[in-house]
């Protein structure tokens, strides 16, 4: 049997390697662009040949990118660390509530919050400038952080709130009837074995926040601007420059892109739960 | 034996202490975690939605605030304006293209990737990989490569494919593809992500039942596969159709519109309306127009999501 059936299955699997190194040559192709401009000098990027490799490869642009966008990645920095940070926890919270002490209305109340998640932000955009400037937080990173922590409430609850259903309510019961209180059950039973969803939530908090653009664009002034928005910026302060402008790409996207790589896995869950319906 | 006692006496404590609970700041505890969240949510979405649906009713144009009703001419100007008919036209197309894009290259993928060949997981990571990298980074990359003059252009000439040449975001006609092509490039693994979860899912009992009917693989794929991926599509269609219409990042890095009105979607429009024309009666239309188009997507998914949940 295996002997007839080995031949079909050889031309099969050639056919499958076929066409995945096809579709992989789409995805790879904007990466190899990247990579060869940004390792081309000004000289050789203006030549006809610009699918060439590099005749001398030199980390030069590179060097440029970091000295115009070094302000930007540091005030990224700034933003992403403390939004995810408070994100998470707010999110812990609200997932520990909304799976485990369910009030009446409770479930009313997390399609109220879910909605939050899918709006486009177009739509309280500018009541957000007005408050911001109101409260002398437009322009600036704080503002921004604010922004992204509320505006990211709804998915970091909702990664939590389905990561604690799992969680056996029998454990929270036998821990209440020991007089537990209820903050006391988070702190010693469920923040301890939040880790994976903490990881999850993080990562991907830190990915969006480190990726948007619309709030970055409309809400901070120049020299506060984040890195995407210095990076769009380049593209009209270096117009022939595409080798800077790639620099800057690759050094744009090389945070997320390094998480990826490490826990790619849990980024993917962040990925799905977005779905609601993995 | 004297623990059981008092574990009893304990209880009849808790009993007696939860009915006078009402009072006890341990029984709010859940409320006042959770309402911070609340109150943020209420102010930041439904109030700032409320205030801009408001100011769309309004005249407003200038930088002070000015809150004469206009009733719904902002909406009905808005519709008259070739600019904004153009933008539906675009956004609804886009969408289309977009979302046949990522679902056949998203399916057909998945597909590849269950026939458990070596090397799965590294072909499912460069498939993936995009979705993390910023759309000002895809959008810097491929604004290259679409450029009629040195991107994939010089390539197909080389591969003598010149009929796949094209002035891609350099001409109204063809500018919307170039941004339909970028788009897929970063969004259709996550519809390889959802289908490869669900092929997975498939039990094998399923498959060799049918193969012992005498069912070819064509007609198991056809009759058995699919059918399972409809739950499946619809979620992909819905989680990237909202995505599609608020589609904002891509536009402003590649064409910011152009050529003409080319690429111009509504959530670039009231973007430039509010804060480059100080158009805010009509920015805040726009706003309201792109949300009710989001929420006739978005609402219907969220209801059946939530009802379909399993109790706990």
């Amino acid at each position: 049997m295996e002997a007839v059936r080995l031949p079909r299955l050889r031309a099969s699997r050639v056919i499958t390697y076929g066409l995945l190194l096809v579709v992989s040559v789409f995805y790879l192709l904007p990466i190899f662009v990247m990579v060869v401009t940004a390792l081309k000098s000004f000289a050789e990027v203006s030549q006809t040949t610009p699918w060439q490799l590099p005749s001398a490869p030199s980390f030069a642009a590179f060097g440029d990118a970091f000295t115009t966008l070094a302000p930007a990645f540091f005030n990224s920095a700034m933003l992403v660390i403390p939004a995810t940070l408070l994100s998470a926890l707010l999110g812990s919270l609200n997932g520990y509530v909304l799976s485990k002490w369910r009030f009446r209305g409770a479930d009313l109340i997390f399609t109220l919050l879910l909605f939050g998640m899918f709006i486009p932000y177009q739509s309280i955009l500018l009541p957000l400038v007005l408050v911001l400037q109101k409260i002398n937080l437009y322009g600036g990173i704080p503002g921004l952080v604010l922004t992204h922590v509320v505006y990211g409430i709804p998915i970091t609850t909702l990664i939590f709130r389905n990561y604690y259903a799992a969680i056996p309510t029998e454990l929270i019961e036998a821990a209440r009837i020991d007089g537990a209180s209820v903050l006391g059950i988070y702190r010693r039973i469920m923040f301890p074995i939040s880790m994976p969803g903490f990881v999850v939530v993080l990562i991907w908090q830190f990915t969006s926040i480190w990726n948007e653009f619309l709030f970055a664009v409309t809400l901070t002034l120049p020299d506060q601007w984040p890195i995407t928005v210095a990076l769009n910026g380049l593209a009209g302060s270096l117009l022939a420059h595409y080798e800077v402008q790639m620099a800057g790409a690759l050094l744009t996207a090389l945070p997320p892109l390094l998480i990826y790589i490490v826990l790619g896995r849990y980024f993917i869950r962040g990925l799905l739960a977005g779905a609601l319906k993995g | 034996m004297a623990v059981a006692s008092t574990g009893a006496a304990a209880r009849e404590r808790t009993t007696r202490g939860r009915s006078l609970g009402s009072f006890s700041w341990d029984r709010l505890t859940p409320f006042i975690l959770i309402a911070p969240s609340i109150v943020l949510i209420a102010i930041f979405v439904y109030g700032f939605i409320g205030y801009t649906a408001f100011v769309s009713t309004t005249k407003w144009y200038g930088i002070v605030p000015d809150y004469t009703s206009a009733g719904l001419s902002q909406y009905t100007d808005l519709f008259g304006l070739p600019r904004f008919q153009a933008d539906i036209q675009n956004t609804v197309t886009f969408t289309i293209l977009f979302l046949a894009g990522c679902i056949l290259l998203g399916f057909g993928a998945a597909v590849l990737l269950d026939q458990h060949v070596r090397g799965t997981i590294f072909f499912q990571n460069i498939f993936l990989f995009p979705l993390a990298i910023a759309f000002v980074v895809t959008g810097t990359v491929w604004r290259w490569v679409l450029n009629p003059n040195f991107g994939i252009n010089l390539l197909f000439d080389k591969a003598h494919l010149t009929f796949l040449e094209s002035p891609w975001l350099a001409d109204t006609r063809t500018a919307l593809y170039g941004l339909v092509i970028a788009a897929v490039w970063q969004m259709s693994g996550f519809c390889m992500a959802m289908f490869l979860a669900g092929l997975r899912a498939i039990p094998d009992e399923l498959r060799e039942a049918a193969r012992v009917d005498g069912a070819s693989e064509g007609r198991i794929f056809l009759h058995v596969i699919l059918p399972l991926m409809r739950p499946i599509t619809l979620s992909a269609v819905i989680i990237l159709g909202h995505i599609s219409l608020k589609i904002f990042d891509l536009v402003v890095v590649m064409t910011a519109g152009g050529p003409g009105f080319a690429t111009d979607m509504p959530s670039w429009y009231m973007w430039v309306a509010v804060f480059r024309q100080n158009l805010y009666g009509r920015g805040a239309a726009i706003a309201i127009v792109l949300l009710l188009m989001v929420a006739l997507l978005i609402v219907p998914y969220l209801i059946w999501s939530l009802r379909s949940e399993p109790e706990r």
